[in-house]
């Protein structure tokens, strides 16, 4: 395999997609938000158990392709035990990294730095991005699906066949 | 998978022509992607374009270009001369009766607006139904969706089968007393099933239904005869057929044409206007409202010119033979499955892998040079169908070669590898 794929599609990726951690549902959540990218056919729920401002529990749900399943997976272990501020600083510091704007050695990104490869590859960064900006919605109590499908330099319109 | 999808064996053979010396008239097959030959297999979503057409349109702003239908100076009549031209092209492609049956327009979905929103909303009443078939692209069942919540009006679906067919007989329980008008495609861009558009006809006129086709996907890949099929109306667009984008073919038959409104207002499409009153020019201009793509409708006409000369038929046995190969090297792979087994296709292989997201597949392809399209490819409902969220799909071109089979299936191996 290329360089360039072995970049993107990273060992601890690969795991994840294949093994994904927190991959259940969670029936008594307080909140939950579904992600839909239609165009590449990602659908994810996010489940969360909140403890006052704290992410008690996160866990998630649904068929993506390998970066958005290994991204949900990861982002559930990364932000569980942390507050909604430090979630979404967090997944600020995230975005910056895979759409080249940040630095991959921010070390608060921790095992999140895996995905620095994404940024070379524009069209894949709403695969990374869907679990974190549906665990926003859930945060936020967003009834409607979430769709990362306009982000990136290069998002599809659907138009073409 | 119980059953082998091998499509249907082509019904006469022809002569092949030389692909080596093909692929020399299309400048962009030379290019290397990420230090890899370019492998493009994504021609169900535009065709590249060989150096007649690329040319032409060159020619047409180099030698003569200006305005068409309305100068009395040598240059705009010779540029009338040459866009009218390729409506004559247009017109022996199709082997429709009378050049002004074919109107100019942007593509195959302004041609099925057009329709929609002119005979559309002349015919279909409240509780009228619309008949469309279970593997229709967006662009062939929006447009008719739009008229029926307007008109209050019932957009029917024949279903499609487990392989991806139209069954016939169920088409025909779906004509009734109330059904205006049938919208077919001619051949599936997400499946690759090449319908009975000529018995569907039979069936829609034994009725006294008039029947749309959506010519888009066939135009490159196989003759096509209006009169023949009996269409009413046939749409195609020229990029998909090596020529350039923004322009498209709306053939209507001129009885019909002849009684719809105009489509949008403007100039070119009127005879005469005063505050009071406006007449409409004839066919086929009522419909082509303000300047046309003329450079690209002239080099459209080069593309016409370039596929007939190396003949359709031709075409259609050397993309045949690419589909047989693709088809049987792919089910070989284990854990891929074929999406679309039709009895009848050409050009399309939709497929998913166990284990692998499309998307992922076409990440690593791309990484080894070769162009497919991955998602729902704007037939969502047929990704319903099968209950599938995305296929992975590969479609062929005159110019594609048994080489470029195995340059795929090397690749697919290679993400397989990756990710189970």
């Amino acid at each position: 395999m290329s360089d360039d794929l072995r970049d993107l599609y990273q060992e601890v990726i690969l795991d994840h997609s294949k093994r994904p951690r927190n991959f259940h549902a969670m029936p008594g959540a307080d909140r939950k938000a579904e992600g839909y990218n239609p165009l590449c056919g990602d659908r994810e729920t996010v489940f969360l158990d909140l403890d006052g401002d704290v992410l008690k529990d996160v866990s998630f749900q649904g068929a993506g392709c390998a970066i958005s399943t290994a991204s949900a997976s990861m982002m559930t272990e990364s932000v569980k035990g942390k507050t909604r501020a430090e979630a979404d600083a967090l997944f600020a510091r995230f975005h910056a990294l895979i759409t080249g704007e940040g630095d991959g050695g921010d070390p608060e990104l921790g095992k999140l730095a895996v995905f620095s490869g994404v940024r070379e590859y524009p069209v894949r960064v709403k695969c990374a991005t869907l679990p974190w900006h549906t665990l926003k919605a859930a945060l936020s109590g967003e009834a409607a699906p979430v769709s990362t499908e306009s982000e990136g330099p290069a998002a599809e319109s659907g138009g073409a066949q | 998978m119980s059953t082998v999808a091998r499509p249907a064996p082509a019904a006469t053979p022809v002569p092949a022509y030389d692909v080596a010396a093909i692929r020399r008239d299309f400048p962009i097959l030379a290019t290397r992607v990420y230090g890899k030959p370019l492998v493009y297999l994504d021609n169900a979503a535009s065709a590249q374009k060989p150096s007649a057409v690329i040319d032409a349109e060159r020619d047409v702003y180099e030698k003569c270009y200006a305005n068409i239908h309305r100068g009395v100076h040598w240059l705009s009549v010779h540029a009338t001369d040459a866009y009218d031209a390729a409506r004559e092209k247009t017109r022996r492609f199709l082997n429709a009766a009378e050049a002004r049956e074919i109107v100019f327009v942007r593509g195959t979905t302004e041609a099925v607006n057009l329709v929609a929103q002119t005979y559309g909303r002349t015919h279909v009443g409240p509780g009228d139904e619309v008949l469309i078939t279970g593997l229709e692209h967006h662009s062939n069942i929006v447009p008719w969706q739009m008229l029926c919540e307007e008109r209050k009006a019932r957009l029917a679906v024949a279903p499609i089968n487990d392989a991806g067919e139209v069954d016939v007989d169920v088409f025909a329980r779906l004509l009734t007393p109330r059904t205006r008008i049938v919208s077919v495609a001619h051949l599936s861009n997400a499946l690759g099933t090449v319908l009975p558009v000529r018995r569907m006809a039979e069936l829609a006129h034994e009725r006294g239904i008039p029947i749309f086709v959506d010519g888009a996907q066939a135009t490159p890949r196989m003759p096509v005869d209006v009169r023949e099929l009996g269409a009413d109306f046939y749409a195609f667009s020229s990029h998909k057929t090596y020529g350039p984008t923004g322009v498209g073919v709306l053939y209507g038959r001129a009885e019909l044409l002849e009684k719809m409104p105009p489509y949008q207002g403007g100039g070119d499409m009127i005879r005469s206007v005063t505050f009071d009153k406006t007449t409409y020019n004839k066919l086929p201009h009522k419909f082509e409202a303000g300047t046309p793509n003329i450079a690209g409708g002239i080099a459209f006409g080069a593309a016409l010119d370039y596929v007939t000369g190396i003949g359709l038929e031709r075409i259609a046995a050397h993309e045949h033979d690419l589909l047989v190969d693709a088809t049987e090297k792919l089910q070989a792979v284990d854990g891929l499955r074929v999406v679309g087994t039709a009895r009848e296709k050409a050009g399309v292989l939709s497929f998913v892998i166990d284990g692998v997201h499309p998307h992922d597949i076409g990440t690593v392809l791309d990484r080894h040079g070769v162009a497919i399209r991955t998602g729902h490819h704007c037939a969502q409902p047929v990704m319903d169908r099968y209950g599938l969220p995305a296929t992975a799909r590969a479609s062929f071109g005159l110019y594609n070669t048994r080489d470029e089979v195995d340059a795929l299936v090397g690749a697919i191996h290679e993400a397989i590898r990756m990710f189970r």
